[in-house]
């Protein structure tokens, strides 16, 4: 028995009410289909490296497939329809997410690797509200600034990424259903379950067919989507890379295009901050969802004369972090979501390193299968390391240090990204001075990785096009 | 003996970059006819580096300029409308000789002279009209604001005076700082109009000129590292696809081109088209 008597007893939640099929086809015009050429791949629990099921590869003439549903969904059902009854079954859909969240969020954790605490706290509320949110704008668009009668734009070619994946299909979906338009969503090839799962919901709600379609695969299948010329409308959110690769195919087309790429978050600390409150805020910018978000708060800037005790205060925090099992309820940082991505991670680490960071993490045992990687803080970071300056979407905070507010300013904004940061202090006039001069679509000021259907959210610079989210999330879906 | 006649003194019409009147640094220069067929000037036909000089400038001159208060940015663009009104007759003059009659280019004038009178409105209201304040579930005040997204390149269209206020107004009302590429076959009035731009009290390096070849300059302003936005109102339909692609390098935000009748009501969409939006929040509590 471990030497510390307040260890927790394993709590976990029952995967039983989760029915994971054998095999999954595509979902277009509100069937289930075969993919034309036969291939699929396997989707594993990165948690265990099990196989969870045999995934359906889209190829091109399944992609035309889904378009053309799409399309005549658009031009006889969705699109004449009045904005009242897209309402209902936007409504519809929020709540058959509540009824089955439970199943989700246990479905989301075993697919994804992120623990049931947040699946289930944090993911699954929020796609129901996203739904509930954009359902009432439904009927109300003549209302939101874009004119008496904005119209929707057709049909939109979605593409979606592995860390948030039902979430990610809900800030997708419900703004683009609620402004008329209808859907082909490419989920991501490691988490395409929670995807295949919505596509039931549809199928519950008696959503018309057509009006929501998924096609699983990789890269190849997103390329398909992105590139095919029936749609009107691109959304993608992921790699920043990807992100510009999109931006080329689309150049020249009368095609739409939103963006919502990565970042590197500046986490800003002053000494006036109160510091067991922001080191909350540090865990929980970098670790939530293991780190595997686009607006991480993976620089920490801390003023010179705290330093010292704010790191001694983060680092006895991150020694209670728990990490293993993303079933149990105890478990605070689950699984990272494939091998390849934990290659990554080591390999940035390793350079983070040899570049001369210091390396700390805190004693952790990891389970011996699945892809797993412990929580990591490198201090002694300059400007110039990689570690400061790429994306490293894993578990891994650089610390920086500061003297003035105007360098923070000035290291905050040190990196073509802008997508979001943090700031730390108890004095209000420093936080709006700072929230002024922060080059990031999304600053928090005291707290840090909130999110809320109702505000708008996206990136600065090379971080992105458009916002998701509120009011201002409607442009994207609508011909202004 | 009758009086010699008077030999009019011929303007030289040369670039506007950081609130100077450069040459080219080339050293170019091409011809550009009255509508008669006659020759009018030498404009001077800008090359790389003055593209990058003009993207300097402009970059040195974002943070001042967006930092002012809107009031004070609405005051220095009626200011420009006002030296504009003063110098109405020079423009009818150039418009005239670019083949517009009388009436003509007296109304194109004028109603670029409202226009920027328009825009110049825009400036402390734009924010109030695109902001908000979001009510979010959770003991937050969360409120979103638009900001200036930085250096933007503009192509400017064919419409000497009405199509190219037009299109600078909307960008730097909001804060923006910008390159423009005047047309290339009526360049003048780009350069007569700096010449109130530079006498407006607007900062030197917000509103900078280039004349010279679109296809030339156009490149080379796309795949700018430190532009940060892209207007292609006046950008030949061949070269669009190019400059689009060209400008994903950095992500550059991209106004493709649109209708061009500038007689238009042109609405919010050119301005909101050069703006971030940003999101804050703050916990609620005691």
């Amino acid at each position: 028995m471990s030497e510390n008597v307040f260890e927790y007893a394993p709590a976990p939640e029952s995967a039983s009410i989760v029915d994971i099929r054998p095999a999954y086809g595509l979902f277009i015009n509100g069937e289930w289909v075969e993919g034309q050429d036969g291939r699929s791949y396997k989707s594993v629990n990165p948690a265990t490296e099990e196989v969870l099921a045999e995934i359906t590869e889209a190829g091109p003439a399944d992609v035309d497939r889904a378009v053309a549903a799409a399309r005549n969904a658009f031009d006889n059902v969705w699109g004449p329809m009045p904005g009242r009854e897209r309402a209902k079954y936007l409504f519809r859909i929020a709540r058959l997410i509540q009824e089955r969240s439970r199943e989700l969020a246990v479905l989301e954790s075993i697919d994804n690797g992120k623990p049931i605490r947040e699946s289930r706290d944090v993911d699954l509320p929020l796609v129901a509200a996203h739904f509930f949110y954009y359902a009432g704008w439904a009927d109300k668009l003549a209302h939101a600034g874009f004119g008496p009668d904005p119209r929707p734009l057709g049909v939109a070619g979605q593409v979606i990424p592995w860390n948030f994946p039902l979430l990610m299909l809900a800030w997708k979906i419900a703004p683009a259903l609620a402004c008329g338009n209808t859907v082909v969503l490419k989920p991501a090839e490691t988490t395409s379950l929670t995807a295949l799962a919505f596509a039931d919901i549809c199928r519950q709600a008696e959503l018309p067919p057509g009006v929501v379609n998924i096609v699983t695969g990789a890269g190849e299948t997103g390329r398909a989507l992105v590139g095919h010329p029936g749609i009107d409308k691109v959304a993608f959110t992921g790699s920043t890379e990807v992100g510009k690769q999109i931006a080329r195919m689309v150049a020249g087309t009368r095609k739409r295009l939103t963006l919502e790429l990565g970042g590197k978050a500046a986490n800003v600390i002053f000494d006036d901050a109160p510091l067991d409150q922001a080191v909350e805020g540090v865990v929980n910018g970098i670790f939530f969802n293991q780190g595997h978000v686009c607006c991480a708060g993976s620089r920490l800037l801390v003023q010179e004369s705290v330093a010292e005790e704010l790191l001694a205060r983060l680092k006895t925090r991150m020694a209670t972090l728990r990490v293993g099992d993303p079933l149990d309820k105890n478990t605070d940082i689950g699984a990272v979501n494939s091998a390849e991505q934990l290659d990554k991670i080591r390999t940035l680490s390793q350079i983070g390193e040899a570049e001369g960071a210091t390396r700390w993490s805190p004693p952790c045992e990891l389970p011996s299968r699945g892809f797993w990687f412990a929580p990591t803080v490198f201090t002694g970071v300059a400007q110039s390391h990689r570690i400061a300056r790429e994306e490293i979407f894993g578990p891994v905070l650089s610390v920086l240090t500061f003297r003035t507010p105007a360098e923070a300013v000035e290291k905050a904004n040190n990196t073509p990204y802008g997508l979001s940061a943090g700031v730390w202090t108890e004095k209000g006039s420093r936080i709006l001075w700072m929230a002024e001069r922060l080059r990031a679509g999304v600053v928090w000021a005291n707290t840090f990785n909130k999110f809320d259907p109702a505000a708008p959210f996206g990136g600065y610079k090379e971080s992105g096009f458009g916002r998701e989210g509120g009011r201002h999330g409607l442009e994207a879906y609508l011909d202004v | 003996m009758s009086e010699p006649t008077r030999l009019a003194v011929r303007k030289t019409y040369k670039l506007f970059i950081g609130g100077a009147f450069p040459r080219s640094e080339s050293g170019r220069s091409y011809v550009v006819n009255d509508a008669k067929g006659n020759f009018w000037a030498n404009a001077s036909q800008a090359s790389r580096k003055d593209a990058r000089d003009a993207v300097s400038a402009a970059r040195k001159a974002f943070g001042g300029w967006s930092g002012r208060t809107p009031y004070n940015r609405g005051q220095i663009l009626y200011r420009i409308a006002e030296m504009l009104e003063g110098r109405r007759g020079q423009f009818v003059e150039e418009l005239r000789a670019a083949g517009a009659g009388r009436n003509a280019a007296t109304a194109e004038v004028d109603a670029a002279i409202d226009r920027w009178v328009w825009y110049a409105g825009w400036a402390d209201k734009i924010g109030a009209v695109t902001g908000s304040a979001n009510p979010v579930a959770g003991p937050f005040f969360n409120f979103s604001t638009p900001e200036p997204m930085g250096v933007v390149a503009v192509v400017a269209p064919d419409s000497p005076l009405l199509g190219l206020v037009s299109v600078v107004a909307p960008v730097i009302v909001s804060g923006n700082t910008c390159v423009v590429v005047a047309s290339e076959p009526a360049p003048l009035t780009a350069i007569t109009l700096a010449e109130v731009l530079a006498t407006s009290d607007l900062p030197g390096g917000v509103v900078n000129v280039l004349t010279g070849r679109r296809a030339e300059l156009a490149p080379w302003l796309a795949a700018h590292m430190d532009v940060n936005a892209l207007d292609l109102a006046g950008a030949p339909a061949d070269l669009v696809p190019s400059l689009e692609e060209a400008a994903a390098g950095n992500l550059k935000r991209v106004l493709r081109p649109g209708a061009g009748d500038w007689t238009a009501d042109p609405g919010t969409r050119r301005m909101t088209a050069f703006l971030e939006t940003k999101t804050v929040w703050h916990p609620v509590g005691v």
